[in-house]
């Protein structure tokens, strides 16, 4: 501790060079925080998927849809525990920009497959009651203030608009949260029979099944199963565990997680030249002082210590800030809530994110601090003559 | 004065490699100086001067020789234990100063007690102590560049001595100031020396300097040519 106002002194020594390398460090690190938060968005759902859940859709792709029917086929079938179906509304608020997730489903059968989410018994009840009712998320609520009780006007890219009516309109019955982290609360669910009825087309379809599987007989078996059950008809399908159809549906877009790593890589080996060219040049201007300190007794041990800390600081401080931030702006509010509802920067993020800034400065100064250690006493002080 | 000498020289050579060319600074040298003394080395430029300073002072090594201090030989320790030893037994006064830019005069002052083991309030209590000494009690708080040169050589030397080292070595200490401020830090060398005992050796090129010694020591190509009391 008592050497630490020397080390702070130093970062004082130009101060100019000393916050431009702190802010873009800052920089990178903010960068870091977002794009993590932007790989958990996409991670969310493979990380969060119930094991004995699977999706059963159309075999040739997830826009194609599959009868109504098809439900009492698949609750038939050995291995099979629950059944419910769910189909793709895009529902849009007042203008395109307001897009949010929203889907048909069983209200009576939906919340038994999730059962992660939480919507109070009198809620439920409600919804049971009124067909045009719809439960929503507790982020999508806050997304609008919307609250229970209030009639919502949506249209649909899809359907459109029901016959004789300017729009889809919707009463909130409920609002459910969460009990995982990390889990969606961006959507919203209203009741398949009455938007079946309302549709102007497509009648007697459903987007996907969701299927929960008797645990014993293990997920992959009741996929395979159900697989066979409809092979060879208009609508084979393909069924598949939760969570192998969320990483699917990530990889439609591309290898999130590559292209992070490539970006981050690019943007992480730059911030190491500019501090490591910062720590070169700062420790070249002090090669007197330097000098100086070992004469007067601190051995070279303790200098390269002071160099290495220097460096580590600058790059705690802008990497730290920077993680901060990133944290802090997606707490504060989300700026893509109809592309990535769930965007935060995890807690793990945050801990790589700080031990990477510690290790930046630890190799931003080991040359620096190797130079320092390794300069000789006599001749560093001979070059201020 | 104590029967052995402070420092002995003895038989010591000292040989600079550039490329292929060996300079050799110092031959088969001897010197003692004893406790109490202040020894002014004088000679041209490359006579080997601040070279034998930086032997004494446990900065450099003899290529041959040995460099015994108070009864140590600081030629065969190893560098921790050098370094160590410096922060005991040596005080450096430097030409230019040498002060850190970043710190008050009270922290530059400070620098060497950091490797005490003192308190907090205790190497304040020192770092004061010395500026007292030195006439700078009133320039705490103020940074080098806010300091005349005299000034700034008198933080230097209130640095030197702060963690009371058994010797003091002074390269040029007046070679950067006016007459003026140059004759006020051989005062003060002198006070060091005459009244708080300190033993002193310093560099310098300047006859009115070395006068305020208590002896002096001539070095002309690496060798000793004259030494004499003044």
């Amino acid at each position: 501790m008592k050497y630490l106002t020397l080390i702070w002194s130093n970062l004082r020594r130009r101060q100019l060079r000393s916050v431009l390398t702190v802010l873009s460090i800052f920089v990178a690190f903010l960068l870091f925080g977002f794009l993590c938060a932007i790989r958990e968005a996409f991670s969310a759902g493979v990380k969060l998927a119930d094991a004995d859940r699977l999706i059963v859709r159309h075999k040739v792709s997830l826009i194609e849809t599959l009868p109504v029917s098809y439900g009492a086929r698949l609750a038939l079938l050995p291995g099979v525990r629950q059944v419910t179906h769910m189909t793709w509304f895009g529902g849009i608020y007042q203008n395109p920009k307001n897009m949010f997730a929203s889907f048909a489903v069983e209200g009576d059968r939906f919340f038994a497959l999730y059962p992660e989410f939480i919507l109070p018994p009198e809620q439920q009840d409600r919804w049971q009651q009124v067909r045009h009712g719809a439960v929503i998320g507790r982020s999508l609520a806050e997304r609008f203030h919307w609250k229970v009780g209030d009639r919502i006007p949506l249209t649909s890219p899809i359907y459109g608009q029901p016959a004789s009516q300017p729009a889809w309109e919707f009463e909130i019955c409920g609002i459910f949260d969460t009990s995982k982290k990390g889990a969606d609360t961006s959507g919203m669910y209203f009741r398949y029979d009455y938007f079946d009825e309302a549709r102007p087309r497509g009648k007697g379809a459903v987007g996907w099944y969701i299927v929960r599987s008797e645990a014993a007989v293990g997920a992959d078996a009741v996929a395979a199963r159900i697989d066979r059950e409809f092979a060879n008809s208009p609508y084979e399908t393909k069924a598949e565990p939760e969570g192998a159809f969320a990483a699917g549906f990530v990889q439609q877009i591309g290898d999130i997680g590559s292209i992070l790593m490539a970006v981050l890589s690019a943007v992480f080996f730059t911030i190491l030249l500019v501090a490591g060219n910062t720590m070169s040049q700062s420790v070249r201007e002090r090669t007197e002082e330097i000098g100086v300190l070992k004469a007067l007794g601190f051995p070279g041990g303790l200098v390269l210590l002071f160099v290495l800390a220097e460096s580590c600081l600058i790059a705690l401080l802008g990497g730290l800030a920077g993680l901060g931030a990133s944290w802090g702006l997606l707490a504060a509010g989300n700026p893509v809530p109809q592309l990535l509802p769930l965007l935060y920067v995890p807690g793990e993020a945050l801990a790589q994110g700080a031990l990477m800034a510690l290790g930046l400065g630890l190799v931003a100064g080991v040359l620096p601090a190797w130079y320092a250690l390794r300069l000789r006493t006599a001749e560093a002080l001979r070059r201020n003559g | 004065m104590s029967a052995a000498p402070l420092v002995s020289v003895r038989d010591v050579s000292k040989i600079f490699h550039r490329g292929s060319e060996d300079i050799s600074v110092l031959a088969e040298l001897n010197l003692a100086v004893e406790a109490g003394e202040f020894l002014a080395l004088m000679g041209p430029s490359g006579s080997g001067k601040s070279t034998l300073l930086n032997l004494i002072g446990g900065l450099d090594r003899p290529t041959r020789g040995s460099v015994e201090v108070d009864g140590e030989r600081i030629d065969q320790l190893s560098e921790r234990a050098l370094a160590a030893w410096r922060a005991r037994h040596v005080g450096f006064v430097f030409q230019f100063y040498n002060l850190m830019p970043v710190l008050t005069a009270e922290r530059n002052v400070e620098l060497p007690l950091l490797l005490t083991n003192l308190t907090k309030r205790e190497r304040r209590e020192h770092a004061r102590n010395a500026l007292a000494v030195v006439g700078l009690s009133h320039r705490l708080e103020h940074y080098p560049r806010t300091l005349s040169g005299g000034e700034q050589q008198r933080v230097g030397i209130a640095r030197a001595i702060a963690s009371d080292p058994t010797l003091l070595l002074c390269d040029e200490p007046t070679g950067d100031l006016d007459r003026k401020s140059g004759d006020e830090i051989l005062s003060l060398l002198q006070t060091l020396n005459e009244e708080q005992g300190k033993t002193i050796i310093m560099v310098t090129h300047d006859p009115y300097a070395s006068a305020r010694a208590s002896r002096t020591v001539h070095l002309d190509k690496g060798q000793l040519v004259a030494d004499q009391p003044t």
